[in-house]
C-alpha cells in the first residue's frame, strides 16, 4: 500500500571525509515539508471503513448497557464491535508472560478499569457516521468508587521498578549519615500525572488477506509489535507486515502495541474489510500510557563543608489496578552526587487509571526535578553557590555502585555551560535581580544525566556492482532523525558517501532494529549497521586481497580501509581498487552481509555508563501576578559521539522544552471522585507553545568513550528533560524566594505564598 | 457529531425564522459551536448558516463618533483595523490575546459574544452540569475548581465566562443589536448575560431565533483611548484562556482620573463590570493607593467557590496592574505579546 | 438538502457531492480528496496541525464545515511548492531543522505562510513566536521554526524587491 519511501535530500551537502559528524539536514525533510511523508492515518486502501472507539466515562465498574441498536441505526454504520462479537484471540489480553508485556483492553469483558478505556468500536462507511455511532451507544454502567491519587489505597513495595531495577537500593548507612550531618534537608516534592500527547494520535490502518495481516501504524518497536500481534492472533510473525516509516512523535507511547491499535485490527477482521482507526485526542488519556504521578521525599545530610553525608530518596508512585509499571523516580539519586550513604526506595498504590508506561525519561525526569530541587535547597542551606555545591559533591565514581564511569565530561559541561550563561554573576541570595520592567529575574541550574543503554539489533548490508550500497534495518524515525543519522552511520560503515547508500527502514520485514527507546536507538541500530557494513566490507576485502589480479592482492595481513567507494591498502595508500572493479572482476552483482548490535556485557559490568549535562535557566516572574516565563536556557551536554549535530541539537532542545514543561506547564487534572481527566485535550493540558520557548543554546562537549560501544554513542533522546526541569524550578525560587515543591509551579503557588 | 439539517438563509429575516424552530442553532465560523458539537455538548438538529448574510461584515464609524461592528466581522480583521485599534486599543489587545491567529481569522464578533464556558465539567458529558443538563447538579462545586468563579456564582453553577474580547466591551458600555421575531432591539452587552442563579442553562437573554447582527461602541470609548489596556494572566505565554483578566480605561485630565472603566474576565459567568471600583477611581488621583482601593471595591463581594481563594487576591493585583498600565498610557504600538504581563520584558516597548 | 459544493483547492476546481453536512474541511481534504498532507492532531482547534489557507487566510480546517465553505479557495501544503522547487518557507524549515517528527509541519508551514502574508510580526522574533503560537509542536522544534519563519520572510521580501525593481 505504501509506496517505497524515496528520500529526497536538498540541498546537496558539501562534505569532507566522514559522513558521521556532519550536520546533514533531514533526509526525509523534503517529504515532510511537502506533506508527502505518509503517516499511518494518511493511508486509505480501497474499500476501507472507518472505526471509532467508544470509551468508558467511568473509571471503575462494568458496562451494563450499550445502545447498539441506536448506533447501528445511524446511516452509514456497518458494525458495532463489543465483547459479544469481538473476533476471538489466540491469547488472553490479560496474560502476562514477561514483565514488558502489558495487559491490553481488547473488549475481553464488560469490566471497566479506567476512564477512557475502550468499551466498543463502531465501524462505518464514513468517519462522521462512525463517530456519531460511538456517541449513540450511550453506555450505562454499574459504577464502583474510583481510586484516585497517591493516597487512594494501601501502599506496597513493588517487586521492581522501571526495567527490572530493584525498588530499594542502598549503599552506606543513610541514617548514620543523616544523624552525623550538621545540616539536613527534608523536603517532599509532588509531580502530576502527565500524558505523552504526541502530535500524531495513535492510528492504524489494518487489512487482512486470509491470515495475512498488513498494517500501517506508528511503532517505536516493530519487531516487538509484530511478535505481540502474532501471539494475540495466533499467526506466525512473518504473516504480519507493519509499515511505520514515520511516527508523528512517540515519546514512549508508541513503544509497544497499544490496545486501540489491536482493536483496529480486530475491527478489520470482524468486517472483512480494511479499517482505519484513529484515536481522538481525548482517547489518548487512558489506553496509551502516561507518566505516573509521584510524591518524593528527599532527606539530605550535609557536613560543615557542604559535603553530602547522606541522600535518602523515597518515591511514592502509582500503577494501574491491573498491571505493573512503576516509575523508577528515586533511581535518579544513584548516579549524580557523591555521598557516603545513599538509599533509594519506592512504594506504590494502585489507582483506577490506565497503566502508566515509559514516557520520555521515565523515572529520570520525575526523579531529576525532585533531586535537583533538593540539591538546590541543600546548597542554599549551606550558603554555597549551587554550581560550586555540585562540583564539591562531584561523583568521581558512580555513587550507588562504586564503578568507574566509562567517560564523564560533566565538569566540562558545568564549566562551559556556566561560562556561556554568565553564571558567575549570579547573586547567591534569591529575589535579588529585576529587569528594567520590574520583573523578578532568577537563575537556576540542574545536572542532567541519562544512562547510556543498548538493546539488540540486526542489520543487513549489501554492496552492488555499480558501487552503491544498501543498508536494511527496521529502524524507527519518530523525529529523532533515524533516517538521517543511521544513514550516515551506514554510509561510513560502507566507505561510501551517504547519497550512494540506499537506506531501507521503517518496516517489519527488515532486520530487527530493537526498540526506539531508552535513548538507545542510534547506538543499538547504529552498531548493527556498523557491524553489517564492516562485514560486507570484509567480504569485499577478501575478494580483492585473495585475487592476484587485484592491486590489493596479498594485503590480507596488512589490511585494507574502505573510503569513497574504494579499498585502500592500509600500509600503502597508493594501492587501491574501486568496489565496482572488485565486484566486476569477481562477476558478482552484489555481495551481502549481516551485523548485530548489542551491549558489551563485560564493559557494562566494569563501567557505569551515562551521558551527562548541565542546564542553566533564566526565568522572569511577575512579582505581583505570579506569571512565569523562561527567558533563556543554556545546556551543555556530554553524550559521547555525535552522529549529526543538527539533529542532536533539535533533540536536546526538545528535551529541554519538556523539562520546562515539567516544571511549569503540564499536568492532568483528574477529578478526585470520578477519576475522569478533565483536561483531556490540548487546550487545557498545557504543553509549551512557541511563545513559551526562549532563545536556547545547546553546547555539545566533546567526549570520547571507548567503552559504551565501538561508535562511542551514548544517546541524546531523553537527557535534555533531566536537569532542565530542576533548572527552571530552581530559577523560579531564585527569582522569587518562594520554593514550590509541587509541580508544575502555578501562578496560585506564587500568589498565595507572595 | 449528531447529524443536522443545514440551511443557509439569504436574509436576516429568513435566518431568524429558520432559527426560531426548536433545536436550531446559528452557525457562523463554528470555532466554538463545532467544538461543542464534536464533544457532544451541543447537539442541534439544524444549523442556520449566517456566514453569507449580507451587510454584517462591516466596521462602520458612525457620525456621532460611535463604532458599529457587524456580527460577522472576524476577530482578526477587527483587531487589525487601524481606526478601530486606535479608538479601542484595549479591545484590540483583548482580541489579539485570545486563542490563536488561525482562530482569530475565523471567529466572528457575534459568535465571540456567545462563547461558552471552558468549565471541564461542562465539557465532560458524563459529569453533572446544570448548565449542560439542567437539574443534574454541579460536579464542579466540590470538584477540581481552582479556576472557577469567585463572583456572581451560585450553588447551581460556578463556571466562568472565557472570553477576552467581551471584557473590555463590557467595560466600554458596548451595545448589541439583535434581530428577533419581533424585529430589532438593542441591549447593553452587560445585560445580555445572565448570572447563573438557579438557571445556569440560560446564559443570556436571547430568545429563540434572536440573531446578534451588530455590536456598537458608544462615542465615549474614544475618551479612553489614550489610557486603555487589557491584561491577562494565564498558565502559558500564549494560546491559553485567561485565568483572570482585566480591562481598564481611564480618562485622565490634569493628573486626575476624570472617568474610569473597569471589567474583569475569568471571575464570573459573565464579563464582570466593576462599577464600585469605577466610582472610587473617578475624581481620584492615578496612584497605587487609589488603584488598590478600587481593586478592593471590585472584589468586595467575592468569595471562593472552591479551591480558588487565591483568585480573589490575584484579581485585585491584576486590577491594580491594569490600572497602572492604563495610567501610563496606551503604547504606541501593540505589544508583542498582547495582554501579557511579559509584553515589555526588556522594559521597553517592542518597536520593530 | 443540496450538499454539493465546489472549491478551488490548490488552484484546481473540485466539485464535491458531500454525503453528509457534518464533514469538516479537514476531513474533506483528508478522507475524500486524498490530500492527506494536512494533519489532524486534535480535531478541536487546539493544535494547529490542520492549518490551511482559506481565501488567503490561515484557519483551522478541523473547525470549518466544508459545506459552509462552498466556493472558497483553499491552499494546502500540497499546493505550496512549484514542482521540485520548494516554497521559501519549506526550504527554510529544512535548513533550520524546524521540525522533528514532521507531523505538525504542514500546519506550521501553512501558518507561517499566512503569518508572512498578514505582515503583522515584522522581523521581531518575539512577535513571530506569538504569531506562531497557534501551532503546537510536541517535539519542541520551536527555535528552528522561529528562525525558519524569519529567514523565509526575509528571502521572500528580497525576492519581491527584486521583482519590483
Amino acid at each position: 500500500m505504501t509506496p517505497e519511501i524515496r528520500l529526497a535530500q536538498a540541498p546537496a551537502h558539501a562534505r569532507h571525509g566522514s559522513n558521521i559528524g556532519q550536520p546533514l539536514t533531514r533526509r526525509e525533510g523534503v517529504l515532510k515539508v511537502k506533506g508527502e511523508a505518509r503517516f499511518a492515518a494518511d493511508n486509505h486502501p480501497p474499500g476501507m471503513l472507518h472505526a471509532v472507539l467508544a470509551v468508558s466515562q467511568i473509571a471503575r465498574g462494568r458496562v451494563n448497557f450499550l445502545d447498539i441498536q441506536a448506533a447501528k441505526g445511524h446511516p452509514g454504520v456497518v458494525e458495532v464491535m463489543t465483547p459479544a462479537n469481538r473476533p476471538p484471540l489466540a491469547e488472553d489480553p490479560d496474560a502476562k508472560t514477561n514483565p514488558f508485556m502489558f495487559r491490553l483492553d481488547l473488549l475481553q469483558n464488560d469490566q471497566v478499569r479506567y476512564a477512557n478505556q475502550p468499551i466498543a468500536v463502531v465501524i462505518a462507511e464514513t468517519l462522521e457516521a462512525a463517530t456519531e455511532g460511538a456517541a449513540l451507544l450511550s453506555p450505562r454502567y454499574d459504577v464502583l468508587p474510583a481510586r484516585v491519587g497517591l493516597d487512594s489505597g494501601e501502599s506496597f513495595v513493588p517487586p521492581a521498578v522501571g526495567v527490572g531495577n530493584p525498588s530499594e537500593m542502598r549503599r552506606g548507612d543513610v541514617e548514620a549519615g543523616l544523624s552525623a550531618a550538621s545540616k539536613r534537608i527534608d523536603a517532599t516534592y509532588e509531580t502530576p500525572a502527565q500524558y505523552h500527547n504526541a502530535m500524531e494520535p495513535h492510528a492504524i490502518v489494518a487489512a487482512w488477506d486470509g491470515d495475512k495481516l498488513s498494517i500501517d501504524t506508528p511503532s517505536q518497536g516493530l519487531a516487538i509489535a509484530q511478535g505481540r500481534l502474532a501471539g494475540l492472533f495466533g499467526i506466525s510473525p512473518d504473516k504480519i507486515h507493519i509499515r511505520s516509516p514515520f511516527l508523528g512523535g512517540g515519546f514512549g507511547s508508541k513503544g509497544l502495541m497499544s490496545g486501540p491499535q489491536v482493536l483496529g485490527i480486530l475491527a478489520a477482521r470482524l468486517v472483512g474489510k480494511p479499517v482505519k482507526l484513529v484515536l481522538r485526542r481525548e482517547h489518548m488519556y487512558g489506553p496509551v500510557g502516561h507518566r505516573s504521578a509521584s510524591r518524593q521525599r528527599l532527606r539530605i545530610g550535609l557536613d560543615g563543608d557542604g559535603l553530602l553525608t547522606a541522600i535518602d530518596h523515597h518515591a511514592r508512585i502509582a500503577s494501574s489496578s491491573f498491571d505493573d509499571f512503576f516509575e523508577p523516580a528515586a533511581d535518579a539519586s544513584h548516579t549524580l552526587y557523591a555521598s557516603p550513604a545513599i538509599a533509594t526506595s519506592h512504594d506504590a498504590v494502585r489507582v483506577d487509571a490506565g497503566t502508566p508506561l515509559f514516557m520520555r525519561a521515565p523515572g529520570e525526569a520525575t526523579g531529576s526535578i525532585a533531586l535537583e530541587s533538593a540539591i538546590d535547597e541543600a546548597a542554599w542551606a549551606c550558603g554555597i553557590d549551587p554550581l560550586t555545591f555540585r562540583i564539591k559533591n562531584y561523583a568521581e565514581v558512580e555513587p550507588i555502585s562504586g564503578k568507574p564511569f566509562s567517560s564523564k565530561a560533566l565538569r566540562q559541561c558545568y564549566a562551559q555551560g556556566a561560562e556561556r550563561f554568565g553564571w558567575a554573576r549570579r547573586p547567591l541570595e534569591p529575589r535579588q535581580m529585576r529587569d528594567g520592567a520590574g520583573l523578578l529575574v532568577g537563575w537556576g541550574m540542574g545536572t542532567a544525566t541519562f544512562p547510556a543503554l543498548m538493546f539488540a539489533a540486526e542489520a543487513r548490508a549489501a554492496l552492488r556492482g555499480d558501487g552503491s550500497g544498501l543498508m536494511e534495518i527496521g529502524a524507527h524515525d519518530m523525529g529523532q532523525g533515524a533516517w538521517t543519522a543511521l544513514g550516515q552511520i551506514a554510509a561510513d560503515s560502507l566507505g561510501l558517501d551517504v547519497d550512494r547508500v540506499e537506506f531501507r527502514s521503517g518496516t517489519s520485514d527488515l532486520p530487527d532494529a530493537g526498540i526506539a527507546g531508552g535513548s538507545a536507538h542510534t547506538a543499538t541500530a547504529g552498531m548493527a549497521i556498523h557491524n553489517a557494513g564492516a562485514a560486507v566490507i570484509a567480504k569485499l576485502a577478501d575478494l580483492a586481497t585473495g585475487d592476484e589480479r587485484s592491486s590489493l592482492f596479498g594485503a590480507g595481513n596488512a589490511g585494507v580501509t574502505a573510503r569513497d567507494g574504494r579499498l585502500f591498502r592500509r600500509d600503502d595508500e597508493s594501492r587501491s581498487e574501486s568496489y565496482v572493479d572488485i565486484l566486476k572482476r569477481a562477476g558478482l552483482a552484489q555481495i551481502e552481509a549481516s551485523g548485530k548490535g548489542a551491549a558489551d556485557p563485560a564493559a557494562q559490568s566494569t563501567y557505569a555508563m551515562h551521558a551527562h549535562g548541565a542546564v542553566f535557566a533564566e526565568v522572569k516572574v511577575d512579582p505581583d501576578l505570579g506569571q512565569i516565563r523562561v527567558t533563556r536556557m543554556v545546556g551543555a551536554f556530554a553524550t559521547g559521539r555525535i552522529i549529526n549535530p543538527r539533529m542532536v541539537q533539535s533533540q536536546i532542545f526538545g528535551g529541554m522544552i519538556w523539562g520546562m514543561s515539567f516544571a511549569l506547564h503540564e499536568k492532568a487534572i483528574i477529578d478526585h471522585r470520578s477519576g475522569r481527566i478533565l483536561n483531556a485535550n490540548l487546550a487545557e493540558y498545557y504543553v509549551p507553545v512557541n511563545a513559551d520557548v526562549p532563545p536556547m543554546e545547546a553546547l555539545m562537549i566533546d567526549e570520547y568513550d571507548p567503552h559504551v560501544n565501538a561508535l562511542g554513542i551514548k544517546g541524546v533522546g531523553e537527557i535534555g528533560v533531566t536537569g532542565s526541569a530542576g533548572a527552571v524550578a530552581n530559577a523560579v525560587w531564585h527569582a522569587t524566594g518562594i520554593r514550590v515543591r509541587r509541580f508544575p509551579i502555578g501562578i496560585d503557588d506564587l500568589v498565595t505564598a507572595g | 457529531m449528531k447529524n443536522f439539517e443545514y440551511v443557509r438563509p439569504a436574509s436576516v429575516s429568513d435566518a431568524v425564522a429558520a432559527a426560531a424552530v426548536p433545536g436550531s442553532a446559528y452557525l457562523a465560523s463554528g470555532t466554538n459551536l463545532l467544538d461543542l458539537m464534536k464533544g457532544g455538548i451541543s447537539r442541534p438538529d439544524r444549523l442556520v448558516d449566517v456566514t453569507r448574510l449580507p451587510g454584517l461584515d462591516r466596521i462602520e464609524h458612525l457620525a456621532d463618533g460611535g463604532i458599529r461592528i457587524g456580527a460577522l466581522v472576524r476577530n482578526a480583521d477587527l483587531a487589525h483595523d487601524p481606526d478601530f485599534a486606535k479608538s479601542c486599543p484595549a479591545v484590540a489587545e483583548a482580541l489579539l490575546s485570545g486563542a490563536s491567529p488561525q482562530l482569530r481569522n475565523a471567529a466572528t464578533v457575534g459568535g465571540n459574544l456567545l462563547q461558552r464556558t471552558r468549565c471541564g465539567y461542562f465539557y465532560d458529558t458524563a459529569s453533572a452540569c446544570n448548565k449542560r443538563e439542567p437539574g443534574t447538579g454541579c460536579d464542579a462545586r466540590h470538584g477540581e475548581n481552582r479556576l472557577h468563579a469567585v463572583l456572581g456564582w451560585s450553588e447551581a453553577c460556578i463556571a466562568t465566562h472565557p472570553s477576552d474580547f467581551c471584557v473590555p466591551l463590557v467595560a466600554l458600555d458596548a451595545v448589541v443589536e439583535i434581530e428577533g421575531r419581533a424585529g430589532r432591539r438593542e441591549i447593553a452587552l452587560e445585560a445580555l448575560y445572565r448570572l447563573p442563579g438557579d438557571t445556569p442553562e440560560r446564559e443570556n437573554v436571547l430568545e429563540p431565533g434572536d440573531l446578534i447582527v451588530a455590536l456598537r461602541l458608544p462615542p465615549a470609548v474614544r475618551t479612553f483611548s489614550a489610557h486603555a489596556r487589557y491584561l491577562k494572566v494565564r498558565e502559558r505565554t500564549s494560546y491559553a484562556f485567561a485565568m483572570i483578566s482585566a480591562a481598564a480605561g481611564l480618562r485622565i485630565e490634569a493628573g486626575k482620573i476624570r472617568d474610569a472603566r473597569l471589567a474583569l474576565g475569568g471571575v464570573a459567568a459573565k464579563p464582570w463590570r466593576a462599577r464600585p471600583a469605577e466610582d472610587i477611581l473617578a475624581g481620584a488621583s492615578a496612584d497605587a493607593a487609589t488603584f488598590r482601593r478600587a481593586a478592593e471595591a471590585a472584589l468586595a463581594d467575592a468569595k471562593p467557590s472552591g479551591d480558588n481563594l487565591f483568585k480573589i487576591e490575584l484579581a485585585k493585583r491584576i486590577i491594580v496592574r491594569a490600572l497602572t498600565l492604563a495610567a501610563v498610557g496606551t503604547p504606541a504600538r501593540m505589544s508583542a505579546l498582547p495582554g501579557s504581563p511579559f509584553a515589555s520584558v526588556s522594559g521597553v516597548l517592542h518597536d520593530a | 438538502m443540496n450538499l454539493s459544493i465546489s472549491l478551488t483547492v490548490n488552484g484546481v476546481r473540485r466539485d464535491v457531492e458531500l454525503s453528509d453536512p457534518r464533514v469538516t474541511l479537514l476531513d474533506l481534504l483528508r478522507e475524500r480528496l486524498d490530500l492527506t498532507g494536512t494533519k489532524k492532531g486534535c480535531d478541536r482547534g487546539q493544535c494547529g496541525a490542520c492549518t490551511v489557507l482559506v481565501d488567503g487566510r490561515r484557519i483551522n480546517s478541523c473547525l470549518a464545515l466544508a459545506i459552509s465553505h462552498d466556493g472558497a479557495g483553499i491552499l494546502t501544503i500540497e499546493g505550496v511548492a512549484r514542482g521540485d522547487q520548494l516554497h521559501p518557507v519549506q526550504a527554510a524549515f529544512i535548513a533550520h531543522d524546524g521540525f522533528q517528527c514532521g507531523f505538525c509541519t504542514p500546519g506550521q508551514i501553512m501558518s507561517a505562510i499566512g503569518l508572512i502574508e498578514e505582515a503583522q510580526a515584522g522581523d521581531d522574533p518575539e512577535r513571530i513566536r506569538e504569531c506562531m503560537s497557534g501551532n503546537l509542536c510536541r517535539c519542541g522544534a520551536y527555535a528552528g521554526i522561529t528562525e525558519a519563519v524569519l529567514d523565509a520572510q526575509q528571502s521572500l521580501a528580497t525576492a519581491n524587491q527584486r521583482r519590483s525593481a
